[in-house]
């Protein structure tokens, strides 16, 4: 235990690395035991990524449980990790996850079961590096290897469109992340210039100071590649391609936690780094995040396949996520955090959903069912719980996160935030509508008639996400005091640019999200001094 | 006073853990015989508990009466601080007296009523969570807790219209009255949105209903898009109430609604949840007193729709259908008395509408059962005779809801009538006294059409068992009865102040004489126009209109081919097929595939194969190196 303690991010992160190396090493045939030991490896990752969540001090606005070690010691490129309130969700929402998507897929995957499932355990270690990354260079890093086993996902397991699907969800990807990647190169030597060292620091490159023009380029730099990820109308058409041909767990991850990586890229990175520009371009966020919210509704609205409706409603639900970081106002801002884990849950849930009816039918057509309430009745019951939840219903997740974004922003931008209640009444326009064809009515199709309700596997992994869809509507408190100091801490540092802008070069060390005690110590001092010599 | 009084949880709970009991444990271990009984006690708990509150409510000084208790903070964010807190004051009161008692019997009345239905356990597993979702709606502290039982209603409403889910058209009815409400609820939304953002620009950042009340004249003077904020803020909040209430524009869920078993109907479509926009508005009272613009539009839209939903019922033969109708009229009369600022009316005629009306749906829903599924008033006829009972309650019912003195709805309607009158609006109030008359005449219609005159069927109607019947008997003495006592006791409790105002306008006896005779007329036309050869005369004569008013005015094909096919159009043809395909997949992401492999296709040539013309490319970028270095 004082190992995994004293390296409890590194362990948490590496585990599902190395135990994708351990699978590969299981003979082929052991389905069996690969499925068990991908499933008990990853619920052990969530274990253990409790001792994360409750060892959290809710008070502490720093970043926690840090490591920093060197690894290109010559560029400033370290190993270092951390977590805030606001990557815990993010970390516990992909841990959470993680072990459902991978019992969902037991029947699911018949064909190069063991590759199928290094390749989940892979992505995993992707995406929880990318929230842990304190280093730009290393978040770069997992940011870009996370793609290959997802493009595996899609292309390998997928329907029947899998290579066109995983070529596009590729390309747009690494189209946005060139540029990131030219802008972070920019602004290591930008940094280099101003105090003397290489450093891909996160914080570092927070007091790196830029004019507001390089500023604006640098930041549209980053917001595209985030803005591809999360994603922004007109960005978009890469996800209803690659959720409706990924296999149901690649569906819940991608849906789960790869969207989130893109709102965290603002939250963590683009705005703080460059905190005029964000100012300058943060009504434009807000407003293509609230167009998303209506176009996502209403071209959801006209999908025959349940998958693509799903996919596009996360268009909108990102969209109302999207406004919410924008705003710069605490609760929305929360909010919007607190959103990030209620659309993964639901939306989680959804494709887990249609995975069910996938696996006993083999077809996602709304047409192709109707009156299943009386042949499963425990999967309409959970099926209505959890579409409620992602209509916003109160009582249930959706809600809190969609009245603090709606009710925050709304002081920053009234017309944005009362068109996207707009927005979010069109939700159920189209998940009711498609709940009622495919739940109630009469029986259309005689083969629907005797279909097997939810066996104790689909309970299993349905069950856990209904208990969290009700716990945080009836109960959000705990999340939302997790994520507080650091919510707090993002408003404040979007909220530098009068001193930045004004001042020009290193008065951004003073805001209290470079206090965080993690900079190497030289080139914090060297930054100091770099400051006072331009004063 | 009293902010930590935690009898005021036990309202709510007792329904909550019915609904949990019935919806988990139901269908295997309780079945229809426990069951139907555990819902029924929950309620009849749900009731004790308000009683109990309701006597230390009432043993507090008239000034100081609120009950308050606060279970957890709920939503807690930013500047934001939601709490979980219920409050008990006069207002809250009334209405958890009338939601757990009209409950209670309605509860009763389904045991009988749903006997042998599949669904029985999870029928009341709905209805129980209903109540406890309309006691968080009455009982909230603030307009966000008040909000979660809003829609909460909704959502039981939307599953007890599509209860009988296998046909589709009741499960199309639960999603138009959820959407219908969303439409209203995104009104509300905004409204509470607009105040609490300028509330918050002043320091105020307290959500409870007290803090709102006293810093609500911060918002005075403040102008937002052209008109006073309270006044854009209550309009919005009243759409918002025409969504819940079914007040036009936002009625035609409504009359769908009746898709679901009748005593949902009863329950949910008459008696509680339909008027939650009265009582919201009754609650915000301290916003609309400074918003008079708001008012004036408020007893507009409850006069225009009290006298549409009364025409459209006159030509209703589904017996569903003209209680439907009817309940929007009669909220209309409630928005009236709110909207001509008395808020104490119209809580009062709400109380009544809730016992007559409970009354009539039950009586109906005791018919259609008897007659084993028939709602066509046609094709009944004579069942005076065969339903002795359910005819005698019906008929107290009808003289309730027509103001016949001494009945509950004399005494209610009669007051609404007066605050119109004295708000000094003729044509509204004259509106609102011809709607009194087509009341009588529509509901007189529907007692001859069904108990008296021929017999239009061939088979045997029975009489509904006791079960059934003594929840009506209980109704139909509230509804001879609670007029006089609400006019002796209840306003006073509401509205202390007020009460003793009433009764000073010289007019009123003649106001009153007046609205007697025309419910007079009204039911005596009642008996002229279901003369057989006179009623096909007429309907001959008047073919036209006669087409108009049973088709509802067209007002559901309006909004079909007005809003919802543009919306479905837009969003197919021009959001998916053109945007989302065509432009963006289209023309941007596959066209720059293609450009980079024509290009590639282009470029491809210069590739030959040939060395002699490679060495000769090769030679030239030399030379042109060079001489670039040199």
């Amino acid at each position: 235990m004082n190992f995994i303690d004293a390296n409890l991010l590194t362990v948490i992160i590496m585990l599902p690395l190395a135990g994708a190396l351990a699978l590969l090493l299981v003979p082929k045939g052991k389905t069996a035991l690969i499925k068990n030991m991908a499933f008990g490896l990853s619920a052990a990752v969530f274990i253990i990524s409790l001792r994360l969540y409750f060892g959290f001090d809710e008070t502490n606005a720093a970043m926690q449980f840090t490591v920093d070690k060197p690894w290109l010691p010559d560029w400033g490129i370290n190993y270092r990790l951390g977590v805030d309130g606001i990557s815990l969700l993010m970390l516990m929402l992909t841990t959470f996850l993680t072990p459902l998507a991978i019992l969902a897929s037991f029947d699911y995957i018949q064909e190069h079961q063991k590759a199928f499932y290094a390749g989940l355990l892979a992505l995993q270690t992707g995406m929880l590096g990318v929230f842990a990354a304190l280093d730009v260079f290393l978040f770069y890093v997992f940011w870009e290897a996370m793609l290959i086993p997802m493009y595996f996902l899609i292309g390998v397991w997928g329907g029947p469109k899998r290579i066109y699907a995983a070529l596009k969800f590729f390309i747009y990807t690494m189209l946005g992340s060139v540029l990131m990647l030219a802008a972070i190169i920019f602004i290591c030597l930008a940094h280099k210039e101003q105090f003397g060292t290489y450093s891909f620091s996160l914080f570092d490159f927070y007091r790196t100071a830029f004019d507001l023009k390089t500023q604006l380029w640098l930041f549209a730099a980053f917001a595209l590649a985030f803005a591809i990820k999360v994603p922004l109308v007109p960005f978009h058409t890469w996800l209803p391609d690659a959720h409706v041909e990924a296999p149901t767990a690649g569906s819940v991850l991608l849906a789960g936690v790869l969207l989130k990586m893109g709102v965290y890229g603002y939250l963590r990175f683009a705005v703080p780094m460059f905190p005029a520009a964000a100012q300058s371009f943060a009504p434009w966020l807000a407003g293509l995040g609230v167009i998303g919210v209506i176009y996502g509704s209403l071209v959801a609205w006209s999908q025959p396949d349940m998958k693509k409706m799903v996919a596009y409603s996360s268009v909108a639900h990102m969209g109302v996520i999207v406004l919410g970081i924008s705003a710069f106002e605490p609760a929305a801002v929360s909010g919007a955090v607190l959103q990030m884990v209620n659309h993964g849950l639901s939306t989680g849930a959804l494709f887990l959903l249609v995975g069910v009816l996938y696996e006993r039918r083999h077809t996602r057509m709304i047409e192709d069912y109707g009156g299943l309430a009386k042949a499963m009745p425990g999967f309409s019951a959970i099926f209505m719980i959890v579409m409620l939840s992602s209509v916003g219903l109160p009582g249930l997740n959706g809600f809190v996160g969609e009245f603090l974004i709606l009710f925050g922003s709304f002081r920053t931008y009234p017309w944005l935030a009362a068109a996207a209640v707009l927005g979010v009444i069109l939700s159920a326009v189209y998940m009711l509508g498609m709940y009622q064809r495919v739940v109630f009515g009469p029986v259309r199709h005689e083969e629907n008639r005797h279909l097997p309700d939810l066996s104790v596997r689909e309970w299993g992994y349905l069950l856990p996400l209904l208990a969290f869809i009700i716990f945080i509507g009836v109960y959000p408190a705990p999340f939302l005091r997790k994520t507080d100091a650091a919510v707090k801490a993002y408003v404040s540092a979007a909220a530098r640019q009068q001193d930045s802008a004004a001042e020009g070069q290193g008065s951004a060390a003073d805001s209290s999200l470079t206090n965080k005690n993690v900079n190497p110590p030289h080139s914090y001092k060297a930054g100091r001094r770099a400051a006072k010599e331009r004063r | 006073m009293n902010d930590f009084y935690p009898l005021l949880k036990w309202i709510i709970l007792p329904p909550l853990a019915g609904f949990i009991l019935n919806g988990l444990l139901g269908r295997k271990f309780l079945g229809e015989k426990w069951g139907g009984w555990l819902g029924a006690a929950a309620i009849l708990a749900a009731f004790i508990a308000s009683c109990l509150c309701l006597s230390d409510l009432l043993s507090l000084p008239v000034e100081s009466r609120l009950l308050r208790d606060t279970l957890f903070n709920w939503i807690s964010a930013g500047n934001f601080s939601i709490d979980f807190a219920l409050r008990f004051d006069p207002l809250s009161a009334v209405m958890a007296m009338v939601v757990t008692g009209v409950s209670f019997l309605i509860h009763v009345y389904s045991i009988g009523y749903m006997r042998g239905d599949k669904g029985f356990n999870r029928y009341f597993a709905y209805l129980n969570l209903f109540v406890s979702f309309m006691l968080i709606l009455v009982l909230a502290d603030n307009p966000i807790l008040m909000f979660v039982g809003w829609e909460g209603v909704g959502l039981c409403s939307y599953l007890l219209i599509g209860f009988w889910y296998e046909d589709e058209k009741n499960a199309a009815a639960g999603k138009k009255a959820f959407i219908t409400n969303r439409v209203g609820d995104a009104g509300f939304l905004i409204g509470l949105m607009l105040m609490f953002g300028l509330l918050a620009s002043q320091g105020i950042f307290a959500t409870d209903f007290a803090t709102l009340a006293r810093n609500v004249n911060l918002l005075d003077g403040k102008i937002v898009l052209g008109f006073g904020a309270p006044t854009i803020i209550g309009l919005l909040m009243f759409f918002g109430a025409t969504g819940k209430s079914a007040q036009f524009p936002l009625y035609v869920w409504l009359p769908d609604a009746m898709a679901g078993p009748t005593p949902v109907s009863a329950l949910i479509h008459a008696a509680t949840m339909v008027t939650a926009g009265v009582y919201m508005l009754a609650r915000m009272s301290f916003l609309y007193a400074l918003a008079p613009r708001a008012l004036e539009a408020v007893l507009v839209v409850g006069c225009f729709t009290a006298f549409l939903g009364a025409v459209i019922a006159t030509l209703q033969s589904d017996i569903k259908k003209v209680l439907a109708y009817s309940t929007i009229s009669q909220i209309g009369y409630m928005f009236m008395a709110v909207g001509a600022g008395s808020y104490a009316a119209g809580v009062f005629h709400l109380t009544t509408h809730a016992f007559f009306k409970a009354l009539l749906f039950l009586a109906a829903g005791s018919v259609i059962h008897g007659m084993s599924g028939e709602q066509d008033m046609f094709k009944m006829g004579g069942l005076s005779k065969e339903m002795r009972l359910t005819f005698v309650l019906t008929a107290a019912g009808c003289l309730a809801i027509s103001g016949i003195p001494p009945l509950a709805g004399f005494y209610s309607k009669d007051l609404v009538l007066e605050h119109v009158h004295a708000h000094g609006i003729p044509i509204l109030w004259l509106t609102g006294l011809a709607t009194a008359g087509l009341t009588a005449y529509y509901i007189t219609r529907l007692l001859i059409l069904t108990f008296l005159g021929k017999k239009n069927f061939a088979t045997h109607a029975h009489e509904s068992p006791l079960i059934m019947t003594i929840p009506m008997v209980v109704l139909a003495a509230l509804a001879l009865t609670g007029g006089w006592l609400g006019s002796k006791y209840l306003l006073t409790f509401l509205d202390p102040a007020a009460a003793t105002l009433s009764g000073a306008d010289p007019e009123a006896h003649r106001l009153m004489l007046i609205s007697v005779v025309t419910a007079l007329a009204g039911i005596a036309s009642g008996f002229f126009f279901t003369i057989p050869v006179l009623s096909e005369a007429l309907a001959l004569k008047f073919r036209f209109a006669r087409e108009v008013i049973r088709n509802k005015f067209y007002v559901d094909e309006i909004y079909e081919f007005a809003i919802i096919r543009p919306l479905k159009w837009t969003a197919d043809s021009v959001f998916f097929g053109f945007v989302d395909s065509d432009m963006i997949d289209g023309l941007m992401v596959n066209g720059a595939a293609k450009l980079t492999y024509r290009a590639g296709l282009i470029i491809r040539k210069v590739q030959t194969g040939n060395a002699q013309l490679y060495a000769l490319a090769f030679t030239g970028g030399l030379i042109l190196l060079l001489y670039w270095i040199m």
